[in-house]
């Protein structure tokens, strides 16, 4: 092992019931490099990292860092050998304040055992100063947004003067601005010889901050490259083991009747005077900022949320939609952006997640037929190849891709006219994405009509027959799919009226 | 490796994880046999017919509400309730079933009564405590523990309320049977838990109420955007379990020929424990009425066992405390 390199891997296996999520499979990261960890949902990144800060115990191989062999059999262990992690799932205590969350479980305390808080707010300031983070350290974590809470939890790893840091999809939930000032952390760190290994979905984002690549594929190594060795097709490729014809699968499809219309709808204080139409077999993007208001003109179209005022008409007629179940009746349906908190019934089977919004169809004078429900899974199952090893298989222990699939195929299945599709391929891997991607294209020629809230330009521009820009709770742009760019969408999006006929 | 190795090691491996979801699923009935067998050596009396049956007899208030309470946990509430529930239905059951040749009727002027009139009211008063129960936490989105807190203190006011703090006895012989009678010399109330066991599992597996409760306990949001209604889930099961309270409320007086206003006391504590050590899951969305009734008979067994072996109720208390913390350290270790 030469001095350049902080830690080496070797030959990790770890099994799950049913599943071998990793065989033999190494990684090497040099000192002060950023070390992109890739690979489809399933490949086995998450679990690789779980075993390296000792929330897995691997089944063999060993760790070798800083030169020794060390045992990691837990995370306290792995933050005092200097590695730390900020998971794609934030977990901070909301009652408690930023200081708190920051020095949680090494509290400085004063002669006296008691938690010494001047001490702990002098250096929650030094160290928001220092990362340039603009939040105040007596602020409750409930209260800060959530790009916010994602970058304290940033700040809470790169505190423990870790020699080595993993980001597990750090730019989730943030905006590009709050991206840029990430890189500018990671680049710092770089220089005091910090290593990063970083897992990401955003192909930019590798080439734009990573230094050597890994690409994961079924739980096993693939490829270790330079990142100035390959391109984007290249990576792809690696990762899927296949070539994706088209990133975008659109299809032109025939755009009929207006199926859905929403007049001055108005929630005080959120959203403002929204009106569109979305007509037959068309995609309707919705781009924005964050907290440009689009989740809540879905979730208000959708009954989530009560509205002050407007008018929703479906096929010409007006709806009152007091909750979501009014929605799905009037043929609506809406995938969620949050897949864990509003999506998934984590504990349930993927049967019963599958079919939880389409019980009517399979319900015989108030009965079940057990045999209509397992057949129908197992044709959405082939058909949206879905990858289970039974249908009562938990669906917390699926990939986060073919959660996904079960959750459009839950919708699919209640049969209906217009689908919402918030956020739809968030934090899943390229080959559930395009698939994700191709299902959309075909739905919309089979005369469903879809909108489709997204925070990716590329998905947006891709994807899309027409796009509307939300900014501050209000539309502040539509553009046809010739005329949207990204300059256009930018604009529009950070509130410059730019409204095209 | 040849290839017949590999396979061998694959059917190993198969072989393993079949163990292993056994005995994940099965873990509690593992339980359950041990402490059989375990108490059948200790104490021969034990596996007498006569004895079996009254273990089950004994279990078969306590198995009623506990499947009540199950519905409750997997909505990841609570009901702690249904003791007091059940001596308010067990009041009023015994007030509208007393003998008319008796002196001292609550209601002198009432004739006899079929035993249908007292059973509906006690089902009746039951369900309508129950409903409150709902319309608390679903309409007032007040938590279940205090919703159902309240109830308890409310409820048990108003079995003392209505009795006058005095038994209310001498009942007629058919109301008697509810909780006294044999038919092919199986106790009535073990029937009348064994039909409520079914109707509860079928409800809860082969409806789309059923599917709802899961969905709700499992994931609330989701299951609102799903197209469930909330308020309407909750209030149909803490009245069901307000029901099942009445029911064990009749049942109960019937056995005893005496409706009393401190029945049931602390039972609401026996019936979570049989619904925990069954599996239903404090975090929601786990549960099942067979797991609750499993649940329900390591209780009656340990009691029973434990008194054959002369035990004193003192220790008995500390057994079964240590017992249900035995088995949510189980449930622990199997989810993880």
């Amino acid at each position: 092992m030469d001095q350049d390199t902080v830690l080496v891997m070797e030959n990790i296996s770890k099994s799950f019931p049913g599943v071998k999520a990793l065989s033999d499979v190494h990684l090497v990261v040099r000192k002060g490099t950023v070390h992109a960890l890739m690979g489809e949902n399933g490949a086995g990144k998450s679990t690789l990292m779980k075993v390296l800060i000792g929330i897995y115990a691997a089944d063999n191989g060993r760790i070798i860092f800083q030169g020794q062999e060390v045992a990691i059999p837990n995370t306290a262990t792995a933050l005092k050998l200097g590695i730390s992690m900020i998971h794609q799932e934030l977990s901070p205590v909301p009652y408690m304040s930023v200081a708190e969350n920051l020095f949680l479980g090494r509290e400085p305390v004063n002669k006296l055992g008691l938690v010494d808080k001047k001490t702990m707010a002098a250096d929650t300031r030094k160290l928001l100063a220092r990362l340039d983070l603009h939040i105040n350290p007596q602020a409750q974590m409930h209260e800060l947004t959530v790009a916010e809470t994602q970058m304290i939890e940033i700040a809470k790893a790169i505190s423990y003067d870790s020699s080595l840091i993993i980001m597990d999809e750090p730019t989730s939930a943030i905006t590009d601005r709050e991206v840029e000032h990430l890189f500018r952390m990671i680049r710092n760190l770089k220089a005091k010889d910090v290593a990063i290994i970083y897992i990401t979905h955003k192909m930019d984002e590798v080439f734009k901050i990573a230094d050597d690549i890994t690409v994961l594929r079924d739980g096993q190594h693939v490829a270790t490259v330079s990142a100035a060795e390959t391109d984007n097709n290249g990576l792809i490729r690696m990762m899927v083991g296949r070539e994706l014809a088209n990133i975008f699968p659109k299809e032109d499809a025939p755009i009929g009747e207006v199926v859905l219309s929403v007049r001055n709808l108005t929630r005080k204080g959120v959203v403002e005077d929204i009106s569109f139409d979305l007509h037959r077999g068309e995609i309707l993007g919705m781009a924005g900022l964050m907290g440009a208001g689009r989740t809540e003109v879905i979730e208000s179209i959708f009954g989530v949320k009560t509205i002050d005022s407007g008018e929703i008409m479906v096929k010409g007629q007006r709806m009152h939609i007091k909750m979501p179940a009014d929605a799905i009746k009037g043929g609506l349906s809406l995938l969620t952006e949050d897949r864990k908190r509003t999506g998934i019934m984590g504990v349930l089977s993927v049967q019963d997640n599958m079919t939880i919004a389409s019980l009517d169809n399979y319900a015989f004078g108030g009965f079940l037929r057990k045999k209509v429900i397992s057949d129908t899974c197992q044709q959405e199952k082939s058909r949206l190849d879905i990858k289970t090893p039974t249908m009562g298989q938990l669906i917390k222990l699926l990939s986060g891709g073919n959660q996904q699939k079960v959750l459009v195929s839950r919708w699919l299945l209640t049969t209906p006219d217009i689908l919402i599709l918030d956020e739809p391929t968030r934090g899943i891997d390229v080959g559930a994405k395009s698939e994700i991607h191709r299902l959309m294209s075909k739905l919309a020629q089979e005369g469903k009509a879809i909108l489709m809230v997204s925070s990716e330009l590329p998905e947006i521009l891709g994807m899309s027959d027409r796009v509307l820009v939300m900014y501050e709770g209000r539309v502040t742009g539509e553009f046809v799919r010739k005329d949207a760019t990204q300059e256009n969408i930018m604009r529009a999006a950070t509130g410059n009226m730019t409204v095209m006929a | 490796m040849t290839t017949t190795n590999i396979e061998e090691t694959k059917a190993k491996g198969l072989n393993r994880e079949w163990m292993n979801a056994f005995l994940k699923k099965y873990a509690i009935v593992l339980i359950l046999l041990a402490m059989f067998i375990l108490m059948s050596v200790l104490a021969p009396a034990f596996l007498q017919p006569r004895n079996l049956l009254n273990v089950v007899r004994q279990i078969s208030v306590i198995g009623l509400i506990a499947m009540g309470v199950t519905m409750a946990i997997i909505l990841t509430g609570i009901d702690l309730s249904s003791g007091s529930v059940l001596a308010v239905a067990a009041v009023v059951a015994a007030s509208l079933a007393q003998r008319s040749d008796w002196p001292t009727r609550m209601y002198p002027n009432l004739p006899e009564l079929p035993v249908i009139v007292p059973l509906a009211a006690g089902l009746v008063v039951g369900a309508l405590c129950g409903l409150i129960n709902g319309a608390l936490i679903a309409k007032f989105k007040i938590p279940p523990f205090i919703a159902t807190l309240g109830m308890m203190t409310a409820a048990r006011g108003v079995a003392l309320l209505y009795s006058d703090g005095r038994p209310i006895s001498t009942l007629t012989a058919s109301f008697n049977f509810l909780g006294q009678g044999e038919v092919l010399g199986v106790p009535f109330p073990i029937i009348i838990l064994i039909i409520m066991a079914v109707i509860t599992h079928v409800m809860l597996n082969n409806t789309r109420f059923g599917r709802h409760v899961y969905a709700v306990g499992g994931n609330e949001q989701a299951a609102l955007i799903s197209g469930v209604s909330l308020d309407s889930v909750k209030m149909k099961v803490y009245t069901y379990a307000g029901l099942l309270s009445g029911l064990a409320g009749v049942v109960l007086a019937s056995r005893i020929s005496s409706g009393q206003p401190g029945l049931g006391s602390g039972y609401e504590l026996d019936a979570i424990a049989s619904a925990v050590i069954g599996g239903t899951s404090l975090s929601g969305g786990i549960g099942t009425v067979w797991g609750t009734m499993v649940g329900a008979l390591i209780i009656g067994v340990l009691n029973n066992g434990l008194d054959l072996l002369n035990v004193s109720a003192y220790w008995q208390m500390i057994v079964k405390g240590a017992i249900i913390i035995v088995a949510i350290i189980i449930d622990e270790r199997k989810n993880r």
